[in-house]
């Protein structure tokens, strides 16, 4: 123990702690303002969105056609928009096609409907190999596809932001929406992984 | 640039390791450094761009050392130096020697509810596109000081034009006060044998969103 008041605080929280004190006195910043963000994006925002559009596609497929069509007003229809999430675009698995998305450049994720990335989503790892050897990470995500599916890698270089629309599991016939929206991973939403297989004998 | 943030390719970084039951922000410090950044973002002074090439700009050995919200931290402290939001000597004190945001427009919760509901859209009205779907293209060979958008290891490769997104804010103008200039967006379809060879996976490919200047027609098939 250094003896100090805070022997715990690394470099960063000091630092960060003392911008954040000069920003509230110089008048830049409002910490009301800072409340509303972290509440938004920690608790409002989040997977759950998206698990609901890909609900929605798998039950309407009216829906779907609306979502991969013009997926902004799609996902717009259900109330989720806005920053991140601007122009939306959707890529839809199927048996011959995999989607999977990555920045790699930045962190750019489709905020309104999975929320804030993951560390590993802007991790070196992912944004180095995704684009080179994507069946590798998927290893590493524990999903293994057959040969013959094409596995497309979506860089988000620009301001779309994309939303893999995952392959509906087998089993879940007659499904509930709000029961199919609980097997969406976030994973699977950026083609990192699959949906989840519905439990043995759980309620449709 | 050719920055250490331009990852696409490289090697030795290990597996992804995905935390299971992750939490969206792992210690305080990220979550107000999260929401300073936004914060400040909004009261208008940089756009993403300046944002995201204040990144970038960070040496690569930090670049690479640091976790996604020490590298947000570093490069706000940078833009609000540059935009003459604090001082150095404020910065080193942590004390104010000027208490007000001037002329700036600070907004309140309700403002920011506002902004974040309805996000700000970067496309611009449609331009006269040069390339069309299907055709040839290729991502011209250039290292720009600046910022781009173009990743390293897309250029001087060939690839397709699988879509047009619509016409958008040009990054690399808009990065360094050059103003929106909006160009055509496309989505252009690179396999994976055409970018890493035979390393790589012939049954996948890659869609990079490019925007027209970055292209110049492929060369003939030999």
């Amino acid at each position: 123990m250094s003896g100090n008041d805070h022997p715990s605080l690394s470099d960063v929280e000091l630092r960060v702690r003392s911008l954040e004190s000069l920003l509230v006195e110089k008048g830049l910043v409002d910490p009301a303002v800072l409340d509303v963000l972290i509440d938004t994006y920690e608790t409002k925002v989040g997977p759950r969105n998206g698990a609901r559009v890909v609900a929605r596609a798998w039950t309407d497929p009216e829906y779907r056609e609306r979502l991969l069509v013009d997926a902004g007003a799609a996902i717009a229809s259900l109330g989720y928009r806005g920053r991140q999430g601007e122009d939306m675009r959707v890529l839809e698995n199927t048996e011959r096609i995999h989607n999977m998305v990555v920045c790699t450049l930045c962190s750019c994720y489709p905020w309104p409907v999975l929320g804030l990335p993951p560390v590993w989503y802007k991790s070196a790892p992912y944004r180095a190999r995704a684009v080179r050897d994507p069946r590798g990470v998927l290893a590493d995500f524990g999903v293994e596809l057959p040969v013959e599916t094409e596995v497309r890698v979506w860089d988000s270089t620009s301001e779309l932001r994309y939303l893999v629309l995952p392959r509906r599991p087998p089993g879940t016939e007659g499904m509930c929406e709000e029961a199919l929206a609980s097997l969406v991973t976030r994973d699977s939403m950026i083609g990192a992984g699959l949906a989840r297989a519905p439990e043995p004998g759980s309620p449709a | 640039m050719n920055g250490g943030h331009d990852l696409g390719g490289m090697h030795g970084f290990g597996p992804v390791a995905a935390e299971p039951d992750e939490p969206v922000f792992h210690h305080e410090w990220e979550r107000r450094a999260f929401a300073i950044t936004l914060a400040c973002g909004l009261l208008g002074r940089w756009n993403l761009d300046m944002a995201r090439h204040a990144r970038e700009r960070i040496p690569p050995p930090r670049y690479l050392g640091a976790s996604y919200y020490e590298i947000w931290f570093e490069a706000l402290l940078t833009l609000l130096v540059e935009q003459g939001l604090l001082s150095a000597d404020e910065l080193e004190t942590g004390r104010s020697a000027e208490a007000s945001a001037g002329e700036l427009r600070v907004p309140g919760p309700d403002a920011v509810r506002a902004i974040l509901e309805r996000g700000g859209s970067t496309r611009a009205d449609e331009a006269p596109a040069r390339f069309l779907v299907g055709e040839r293209v290729r991502v011209r060979n250039r290292h720009p000081l600046g910022h781009t958008r173009a990743p390293r290891y897309v250029r001087g490769r060939a690839g397709t034009i699988e879509g047009r997104h619509g016409t958008y804010v040009f990054p690399d103008a808009h990065a360094h006060g050059g103003g929106p200039r909006p160009q055509p967006l496309y989505s252009v379809r690179f396999d994976g044998i055409e970018l890493w060879g035979k390393d790589g996976d012939p049954g996948s490919a890659v869609y990079v969103d490019l925007w027209e200047g970055y292209l110049e027609p492929a060369p003939e098939q030999r």
